[in-house]
């Protein structure tokens, strides 16, 4: 099944040397046969060459065998586009198409990503009529035509405080039959600035990939370096990472639920859970002064150690959210208008989420058992697991289900650690010094959206020649699209938050 | 004259108390302090203040809107008594008048949303005209049957023809009455559980997706028309659920006054304890709503 692919298991290093090059024929045939057989596609990305790009692919495995597999092929200008038989290709080939200029040949949905400029010089995949692919948002919509169907376009300037995207319904009345999404108004060019890396500023940079995932994102970037440079991080570090990484999943799952309820008109818990979730960012400022948990993560440990003051003051703390969300929580499954709400609104289908590679709370919301902890796990929860959620009716009630039911097994998972840390110091320690060049390094973190995936190589002098960042949002926007398939469009602000998405983690 | 004098400067000044009730009420359901009662004032006072930007693809329909939807608002508060006091205005008919009157006003609303061209205003004024065609049968039947309890037309002497005593021998029909006319009074004024006047969700609102482009005094018009039309369907809703009278002319009017804050915080209640309908939900609502408001009729026919 893994078609000669180089196999390791999650926070490794190896030389680039002992990743598979293999033809373009064993590779291509062998993604679509290894997805086949239930592999899933991680990651899929180009480095620009002379004449065309590097592909690389990484794959996690099926079950629990926390196996993941890379492999490389060498392609010219054109590919052939493995998106008619795995959908959750179709938008990495479309990025690999925009980053690297090699046109991905029979892409059914063929349109830009980020409409972002070319990682290398050449002629654009895009026509110049429709601004070369490099205006936001202007690109060719599907349209559905006939009597009584209407387009609502919606942003990329919204009524609310969120971020920019262009979101186009074609409707039937109150029905929806399609929605397309078009984002990358965000862009910031993290992936070409870190081209040449490290420097000391691209900690900071992972921390803002999407400022509500500072945590998730940033011990993938710890991850990686600490394998390229051969380092550990102290028990003690890696208990406080797992610590904050709940704490951070804990805060979004608690404004995820305020913010379903708010969606409904359901004010008692829109408004209990819009504090607590300011509760659990406390916290996070506690353990590093920063609500967003900025600085806490360095790579070899800790920016700022967690002494037992501190860790018993969260406890306390714990103590009494705990109750207070439990409570406000419990309001929303006793209150049948909301029920009647939420129960049946964005349904996505099991095998729709298998093919299009779902992720995180969304994925196991429609029975796919998948959680980055527990598959492939890194740091602490190699040690302490948290067993894996899930639930089967795929619609807004299940996603709400699922985020309520982490939320409790997370408050264990940071009661029983913190209650007992490991001594010694999780300060930084040997960090600085140069990476191993020619390396190639894997990092994969469960964020409270769902699978990061970091991919970092470097070249002869131990820069990075390449730093792949791909966020949970990357697989997911495409199931938002299809939860919305046959909805009311007045549902659409509800499944919206039962998703609630990156745009900024999406466009990097 | 005096009852006429505070008849009139109670419909001015009263309506906007009435949504910083309903909004004290869902901050404290909520566990917030929540704003000032008098903040709907204020939020009129500050819109009063500022520029008007009036779309240039807009035309004299999208500026006669809101003006059209106060004015008739304004008039039908003259035609409905409050408390046990007659109105300032009152004829044979003239409870067609009130209830054509507000479609009068929503007419214009829905023409000012379409002249926006915005396909958000056009969604909007599609939902109004449903959910305004299912509840209009809601109120026919309960003019009917006011209309047939007093043997008058006229709007004045139905309501006040609702007293303890008919309550004794009609109470059946007028419970049935009270029940469709709540949900009346709901839905047009754009409450949970039918719209949510609070959300910022263009593609989930009714009413407040249809003077999105409505700005500075044009807004603090339809704001000030919509709280007005709170307090009209209001006071036809506590004279019916709450009559009772002193029989003394000004502490009449506190009763009247205690009983619309009442109803505020009962609307808060409401809105607090439960979650807004799915649209699809709304039109079955109205329909049992209209099936109410017909049993209450047949009660009295028989």
């Amino acid at each position: 099944m893994s078609f000669g692919m180089k196999t390791f298991y999650n926070g490794a290093s190896f030389a680039r040397s002992e990743i598979p090059l293999l033809d373009n024929d064993t590779f291509f045939q062998g993604v679509v046969d290894s997805i086949r057989g239930g592999w899933r596609v991680c990651s899929y990305c180009g480095v620009p060459t002379a004449g065309g790009a590097t592909l690389y692919c990484i794959m996690s495995s099926r079950g629990s065998s926390g196996v993941l597999g890379i492999a490389s092929t060498l392609v010219g200008k054109t590919f052939p586009s493995l998106t008619r038989i795995s959908p959750q290709l179709h938008l990495f080939e479309r990025e690999i198409a925009e980053q690297c200029l090699v046109r991905p040949e029979g892409h059914p949905w063929f349109k830009p990503v980020r409409f972002q400029k070319p990682l290398c010089d050449g002629e654009g995949v895009w026509h110049d009529s429709d601004g070369g692919g490099l205006l936001a948002g202007v690109m060719d919509y599907y349209r559905v035509e006939g009597d009584e169907v209407h387009e609502v376009a919606v942003g990329p300037v919204h009524a609310g405080i969120i971020e920019p995207g262009h979101f186009r319904f074609q409707c039937h009345g109150e029905e929806v039959f399609h929605l397309e999404i078009a984002l990358g108004f965000q862009h910031r060019g993290i992936e070409r600035t870190l081209i040449g890396g490290p420097s000391p500023r691209t900690m900071h940079l992972m921390e803002t990939i999407a400022g509500d995932t500072t945590i998730a994102h940033g011990q993938a970037y710890c991850i990686n370096m600490e394998s390229l440079e051969g380092i550990y991080a102290p028990p003690r570090a890696e208990a406080v990472r797992g610590i904050a990484l709940e704490l951070e999943r804990l805060a979004n799952h608690t404004g995820d639920l305020g913010a379903i309820a708010g969606d409904v008109g359901y004010l008692p818990t829109a408004s209990f859970c819009g504090r607590i979730r300011g509760d659990f960012l406390n916290m996070t400022a506690l353990l590093c002064g920063s609500r967003f948990g900025r600085g806490l993560l360095r790579p070899g440990g800790l920016g700022y150690d967690c002494d037992q003051d501190i860790a018993d003051e969260i406890l306390k703390r714990l103590e009494n959210v705990r109750v207070d969300l439990a409570g406000a929580v419990a309001l929303l499954w006793s209150t049948q208008s909301v029920m009647a709400r939420l129960e049946g609104v964005g349904q996505l289908k099991e095998t729709d989420a298998r093919e299009i590679g779902l992720v995180g709370p969304a994925a196991r919301a429609c029975g796919l058992n998948r959680d980055v902890r527990r598959d492939h796990p890194f740091g602490i929860f190699r040690m302490s697991q948290i067993p894996v959620i899930t639930a089967t009716s795929c619609d807004v009630y299940a996603r709400a289900m699922v985020r309520w039911l982490e939320i409790e097994r997370s408050l264990d998972f940071i009661v029983e650690q913190l209650s007992h840390l490991p001594r010694g110091g999780g300060y930084r320690n040997q960090s600085g010094g140069k990476l191993s060049a020619n390396s190639c390094a894997v990092a994969l973190t469960e964020g409270w959206r769902g699978e990061i995936c970091h991919l970092a190589l470097t070249d002869d002098a131990g820069h990075f020649e390449c730093y792949k960042i791909t966020d949970p949002s990357f697989h997911n926007w495409t199931g938002l699209a299809l939860a919305l398939r046959n909805q009311q469009i007045s549902d659409f602000p509800l499944c919206n938050k039962s998703f609630n998405l990156s745009y900024c983690g999406f466009d990097l | 004259m005096t009852d006429i004098f505070i008849h009139i400067i109670l419909a001015m000044l009263m309506p906007p108390l009435l949504l910083g009730v309903i909004g004290k009420t869902k901050a404290l359901f909520a566990g917030r302090v929540g704003a000032p009662f008098l903040q709907p004032y204020y939020d009129i006072l500050r819109l009063l203040r500022k520029g008007t930007v009036f779309s240039t693809t807009t035309t004299w329909i999208f500026r006669a809107g809101p003006v059209v939807a106060l004015a008739t608002t304004a008039v039908a508060a003259l035609l409905i008594p409050l408390g046990y006091h007659s109105a300032p205005i009152s004829f044979s008919g003239d409870m067609i008048l009130y209830a054509y009157l507000f479609a009068l006003g929503r007419f214009f609303t829905m023409a000012a949303a379409l002249d926006t061209g915005s396909s958000f205003e056009g969604m909007g004024a599609a939902r109004e005209a449903t959910y305004s065609c299912l509840a209009e049968p809601t109120l026919f039947f309960a003019l009917i049957t006011l209309s047939r309890l007093s043997g008058s037309y006229s709007l004045s002497e139905m309501l006040s023809n609702v007293t303890t005593v008919v309550w004794s021998y009609a109470g059946a029909s007028l419970l049935l009455l009270i029940g469709g006319m709540f949900i009346v009074l709901l839905v047009e004024n754009c409450r949970i559980p039918f719209d949510d006047p609070n959300t910022h969700l263009e593609l989930t609102m009714i009413h407040e997706v249809m003077v999105l482009d409505h700005s500075g005094p044009a807004f603090a018009i339809v704001q000030y028309a919509a709280a007005l039309k709170l307090f009209v369907l209001g006071a036809f809703f506590v004279r019916l659920a709450l009559p009772f009278a002193t029989g003394n002319t000004l502490l009449d009017w506190v009763v009247f006054m205690s009983s619309m804050l009442g109803l505020a915080v009962a609307i808060g209640v409401v809105e607090s304890v439960m979650a807004r309908l799915r649209l699809v939900r709304v039109p079955q609502l109205l329909v049992a709503a209209t099936i109410l408001a017909a049993f209450s009729t047949l009660l009295v026919i028989r």
